[in-house]
């Protein structure tokens, strides 16, 4: 098991109270196993990404734990977290446009990230990898605006793995691209987890149809908690929780002409996570909601092998 | 580049035209007549020799044309080097004058720009995230930055100088030494420079560190901050990364405040009756000195565009974006 997340939770600390952004998530992640993470915008996908690696000022690590290769990982620390970033959990961030310096040259700027980790650069093994995502080896020699959106997408993607990370979190990567830039950046994944880069990775998207592209198993979450984990085909085919079905049902269909038939949505908004209701968080929504709901959290079952569905009804 | 370059020197070319022009404009038509003030002067009772020397002195200085011919004339000699000759100090001509002048100034402005460029700057650098030393870097730099630059003079020359004794109040050198290169007046020259070059320092250095300290704290948030530290770069490379790209607006910030530092420059130099340019141009107008003070600002205006131009030049060694921007960008 490369990677166990138990009953983790990080809130963020506001002036108006603690916004449980992350209440409470358990899951794991199998080596060479690429976890998709689907749901709405504020459902504490990019908290649980940064939780991993490296959380910002305003989050707080409440509770549980988040295990790496039989490791503990010291998420709350930020010093002591320090010696596993970058070695044992990487990250390629939201903003790859612009995690690049702008005033160094790409090929020195990722030596002196290197060379401040304690390693020696390996000049082959970087050619190797510019290789893999068809980048030019002359963009070392250039600076950061010289390279087109994609260009630095990938730039950043070798970057980020370069010292083969257990564990990769590639957040939104794919959100600024355009179509054909997000099927070349999704298939780079898929390879370097292929050629042993990286072990596990967490691929986290808004978008399900691309996540299905590439995940092996995704798993959809709402307002802060585990809401259906289960292999790729099966969440998009059989999904259980009232929620992923419903998402999945809003995704257009090739074929139909919504011309005619218009594309049903998800009425209604996620609650707030400064002071999240009782019970089940998305009963608001819920066609299928009934008493228990408000009283009792559904608690994520396995509901058949690898198949975690929080919700009474599934 | 060549043609960045050129664009920018035909943009200089035209300010300093512009500049010499309004330099001529404004002692000529300034009220009072600098002859009759020099005719004053020598007290002659007698009607004729008044009138002949008044005809003297206007044909000499070129009032007896029209004033286009006297532009154009201002131009000629200007090009030949010649700035024409002070009423003040008639007969020498104004270049010598200035040039008596221009090293007191200079002494006292590049250590003052430069210094306080450098220490500001790795003052707010170090006062960034790290709240201690912020707590009191930052008012102080306000308060110091705030403070007119006579005012702090002024302040400085009663406190160090009248009360403490320490510093003398005013000259370039005491008035019992005359110029030499002796270690006696050397040392003597830099008693004096001490306060007024200390105000000029004090005030800009207030504005640098504010400004680099604000700078920092952007840059420390931006987003290759961020994916440094999420890739766990230790700090001292985030911070050199954060630094050299914080210092670029401060390059541009000193090319838009050298005017203002030159005029606190000629300020300061009054309060301390410094020889340089800033107490020249003070007798220049209380004498009425058309072509003293036209010199002067002349003077000014060359070095104000010298400076703006060699900071251009630094610019585009300093940052790869204006120059990768005059190649075109290759995709």
């Amino acid at each position: 098991m490369s990677l166990t997340v138990t009953d983790l939770k990080v809130y963020y600390r506001t002036l108006k109270g603690e916004v449980k952004a992350l209440d409470g998530i358990s899951f794991s992640v199998a080596d060479n196993e690429i976890l998709g993470l689907a749901g709405e915008s504020g459902c504490g996908k990019t908290t649980l990404g940064k939780g991993l690696i490296r959380m910002d000022g305003r989050m707080k690590h409440i509770g549980g734990t988040v295990e790496l290769d039989g490791e503990t990982l010291p998420i709350g620390d930020d010093a002591r977290m320090n010696p596993y970033r970058f070695h044992k959990v990487s990250l390629i961030p939201q903003y790859s446009m612009s995690a690049m310096n702008p005033t160094r040259k790409i090929g020195k700027m990722v030596g002196e990230l290197v060379r401040s980790r304690g390693v020696k650069l390996d000049r082959d093994e970087l050619h190797a990898r510019l290789d893999q995502v068809s980048l030019p080896r002359e963009v070392l020699d250039r600076y950061p605006i010289e390279l087109s959106g994609g260009m630095k997408q990938r730039m950043v993607m070798v970057i980020s793995t370069l010292l083969n990370p257990s564990l990769l979190i590639a957040d939104e990567i794919t959100s600024a691209l355009d179509v054909s830039t997000q099927k070349a950046v999704a298939k780079a994944l898929v390879g370097f987890r292929d050629a042993g880069f990286v072990k596990s990775m967490i691929f986290i998207t808004h978008d399900i149809s691309l996540t299905y592209q590439i995940a092996d198993t995704i798993m959809v979450m709402y307002a802060g908690k585990l809401a259906e984990k289960a292999p790729a085909h099966t969440i998009v085919s059989a999904p259980r929780h009232p929620y992923a079905q419903l998402l999945i049902n809003s995704l257009p269909e090739v074929g139909v002409r919504y011309a005619d038939k218009r594309l049903s949505g998800i009425p209604g908004s996620p609650p707030s996570l400064l002071d999240p209701p009782s019970g089940c968080r998305f009963r608001d929504r819920c066609p299928l909601a009934f008493a228990k709901c408000a009283e009792e959290e559904p608690p994520a079952v396995e509901v058949e092998p690898d198949h975690f569905v929080a919700c009474w009804k599934a | 580049m060549r043609q960045y370059f050129g664009r920018k020197l035909l943009i200089y070319g035209l300010t300093f035209f512009m500049a010499v022009t309004i330099n001529w404009m404004i002692p000529r038509f300034m009220p009072g007549d600098p002859v009759a003030g020099m005719l004053a002067r020598a007290r002659v009772t007698q009607p004729e020799a008044v009138e002949a020397m008044r005809a003297y002195y206007t044909n000499l200085f070129g009032f007896d044309l029209p004033i286009w011919k006297q532009y154009l004339n201002f131009w000629a000699a200007l090009l030949h080097g010649d700035f024409g000759i002070s009423v003040w100090v008639f007969p020498t001509p104004v270049s010598t004058v200035i040039l008596g002048a221009v090293p007191y100034t200079l002494a006292l402005m590049i250590p003052a720009v430069l210094l306080s460029w450098v220490v500001g700057n790795r003052l707010g650098a170090y006062a960034a995230r790290r709240k201690l030393l912020d707590n009191s870097v930052l008012p102080i730099g306000y308060v110091l930055t705030a403070m007119p630059y006579m005012w702090l003079a002024v302040i400085l020359a009663w406190g160090l100088g009248v009360v403490a004794g320490i510093f003398p109040v005013a000259g370039g050198y005491s008035f019992a030494m005359r110029p030499n290169w002796s270690w006696e007046f050397l040392g003597d020259l830099a008693l004096h420079w001490t306060l007024p070059f200390a105000s000029l320092f004090l005030v800009a250095l207030g504005g640098w560190a504010i400004g680099m300290r604000n700078m920092i704290i952007y840059e420390l948030e931006s987003d290759y901050s961020n994916y440094l530290a999420a890739l766990g770069a230790p700090q001292r490379l985030i911070r050199r990364y954060a630094f050299r790209n914080a210092v670029l607006p401060q390059i541009t910030g000193l090319a838009l405040q050298l005017g203002v530092l030159v005029a606190g420059a000629l300020v300061t130099e009054i309060v301390f009756s410094y020889p340089g340019l800033g107490s020249l141009i003070l007798k220049a107008i209380q004498n009425q000195d058309l072509f003293l003070l036209q010199g002067t600002f002349l003077f000014i205006v060359l070095g104000v565009l010298i400076a703006n131009f060699i900071i251009d030049v630094v610019y585009v060694v300093v940052d790869p974006r204006t120059r990768a921007g005059m190649a075109g960008a290759a995709a």
